[in-house]
């Protein structure tokens, strides 16, 4: 039995379309999450990131591959045996204005998965358990009452965590969920996910294009292009010293706040070359 | 320093969208021909308000309440619409931040790229178009041609910038205003495109005001720095000084909040409260008072 708690191997994914045969976004990505590990998918627009993460919660149907949950196979498990693990594995969304129901108050936005999931014993629990993890994730008692539009980004995007995180889940997948964030607020919501992964033990899957954020919260990283994985290893020796030429490219690209005035004219010949196919 | 080509003196607004909350106060900002600038802040800071003010696209809902911008010696409040017209667009260009909805999808970019050259500097079809591919070179599209003939949902994200690039420098402006051209491309792509810009802007002396929130842009391309907050310039000047040897305490604060690749120790430093209910309280304490 491996220690890992998400493993995929071959994952392809092909997205049917107008063009025959469909179009393949991932061509055979091997992944592992291990027990409260972070793990980083960064990749520019296309290379497949978003497709793998939704692949590993069975949000889109694999081509080919397998994918398994603590030890069980759920490539091809049908919905219902699903169910059961839906709450075990919860997602973060990356626009929460689009992903929390602008008619529901903050109440029942949090305490109505509780239920749904049986986590809550009735109502009454469902609220002490929200009221208590208030206080952890910095959110006003007076949110309770409101409905998305009436908070803050930062307040937003902290429901969204609140939601995930109090179904007591193994794994969290955040797919690009501080990218509309101004900095002091994504600062805010990096560290109340750092927190919150250690000390409630979660797994996370961090889907991100920004490298500087993936190396602020991420133990391990896979960098993706064109729907294969390029590059994987821990953070700290794929920053120091990048393997895949592409990885290079992508560190060399991010503007630091310093000046450095030859960052402009640098890798001119790389960027020719990515240019080029 | 020569002339500025562009001076905002003392410039006021309010949105009464919001009860006559202000939006700008009392905003002081000065622009040498063929500079950047950097005018950076987080949401809310007015740096867009600056922007739509400059090429005179402001809401119906805002209202500029006092101040002057004076660009190339004339008073951009006072002048009669007629003259207005002839300076936004003409003399002052736009590189907008998303390049989908900036570009007509029903029209071929030929067409949108010749409109100012056709329209405003009255050339014939065939010299339009000749100066279109020659602009479409300049801003390194391969096949010039292909790209003349396409709708924009044919092109990528890039494809689509350099396009709207080219759009803003066909007419050479004296300044253009790139309102966050690049937050939605790529990395790979944005630093293509920053190289782009900064090439283009010093080959042709053009001014550009670079609005944007992110300080890594403006340590790369930006002359100098104005930084926002709450419509209240917070701090001002070269790019050196503000970045390297920040003197508010905001300005730290705003750096030490962003995450580093380079430094995973460092980063990721929230703003503290403290130094935000200070701005709060320093920023109102100047409202209402007569202008410096």
């Amino acid at each position: 039995m491996s220690e890992d708690l998400i493993s995929a191997t071959g994952l392809e994914v092909t997205y049917r379309g107008q063009r025959a045969g469909g179009v393949k976004v991932l061509h055979g990505v091997d992944v592992r999450i291990g027990r409260h590990e972070t793990v980083g998918i960064v990749g520019e627009s296309g290379s497949g990131k978003t497709t793998l993460g939704r692949a590993l919660l069975r949000l889109v149907d694999v081509t080919a591959g397998t994918i398994t949950f603590d030890g069980q196979d759920i490539t091809h498990l049908p919905e219902v045996a699903m169910r059961p693990l839906r709450r075990r594995a919860q997602m973060i969304f990356q626009d929460p204005m689009a992903s929390l129901n602008p008619r529901h108050t903050v109440r029942r936005i949090l305490t109505e998965p509780l239920l749904f999931h049986r986590v809550a014993a009735d109502s009454a629990d469902a609220l002490r358990r929200v009221r208590q993890f208030f206080d952890r994730v910095g959110l006003p008692l007076a949110c309770l009452d409101r409905t998305p539009h009436e908070l803050s980004g930062g307040q937003r995007q902290r429901v969204g965590i609140a939601r995930a995180a109090l179904l007591e889940p193994d794994f969290v997948l955040a797919d690009e969920i501080v990218s509309g964030l101004d900095v002091s607020t994504q600062a805010q919501a990096l560290n109340l996910l750092k927190t919150l992964t250690r000390e409630l033990g979660l797994a996370m899957a961090f889907i991100s294009h920004d490298l500087s954020v993936i190396r602020a919260v991420c133990d391990r990283v896979y960098v993706m292009r064109n729907g294969l994985v390029v590059e994987e290893g821990r953070c700290e020796d794929v920053f120091s010293a990048p393997a895949n030429p592409y990885t290079r490219l992508l560190i060399d690209a991010i503007p630091l706040p310093e000046i450095d005035p030859g960052w402009l004219g640098r890798d001119r010949a790389e960027v020719a070359a990515a240019e080029a196919d | 320093m020569t002339a500025p080509i562009l001076r905002i003196q003392h410039l006021s607004a309010v949105s009464d969208l919001e009860g006559g909350a202000p939006i700008l106060r009392r905003v002081n900002l000065e622009l040498a021909p063929g500079e950047a600038l950097g005018l950076v802040g987080e949401s809310g800071a007015g740096k867009s308000t600056i922007a739509k003010a400059l090429l005179g696209v402001l809401p119906r809902t805002v209202r500029l309440t006092e101040g002057e911008i004076t660009f190339d010696g004339k008073n951009l409040r006072t002048l009669p619409p007629k003259a207005l017209r002839q300076i936004f667009g003409d003399e002052i260009a736009l590189i907008p931040q998303d390049p989908l909805t900036a570009l007509n999808p029903g029209r071929r970019i030929e067409l949108q790229l010749t409109d100012g050259l056709r329209m405003r500097r009255k050339l014939p079809w065939r010299e339009a178009r000749a100066r279109a591919l020659q602009l479409l070179a300049e801003v390194h599209i391969n096949d010039p041609e292909r790209v003349m003939r396409a709708y924009p949902h044919q092109l990528s994200g890039g494809m689509r910038q350099r396009v709207l690039i080219a759009a803003a420098f066909a007419l050479e402006p004296k300044m253009i205003v790139a309102d966050e051209p690049t937050t939605a491309l790529d990395v790979t792509v944005q630093k293509q495109i920053l190289r782009l810009i900064r090439g283009l802007q010093e080959a042709h002396g053009t001014a550009v005001i670079f609005v944007t929130h992110d300080l890594g842009v403006v340590a790369q391309i930006c002359d100098r720095v104005t930084l926002l907050f709450s419509g209240a310039v917070i701090e001002s000047g070269s790019t050196e000084e503000v970045l390297g040897t920040p003197k508010h305490p905001y300005t730290r604060a705003l750096i030490a909040a962003g995450p580093r690749y380079d430094r995973p120790g460092a980063g990721l430093q929230p703003v503290p409260e403290a130094v935000i209910a200070q701005l709060r309280a320093d920023v109102a304490a100047t409202d209402g008072r007569p202008g410096a």
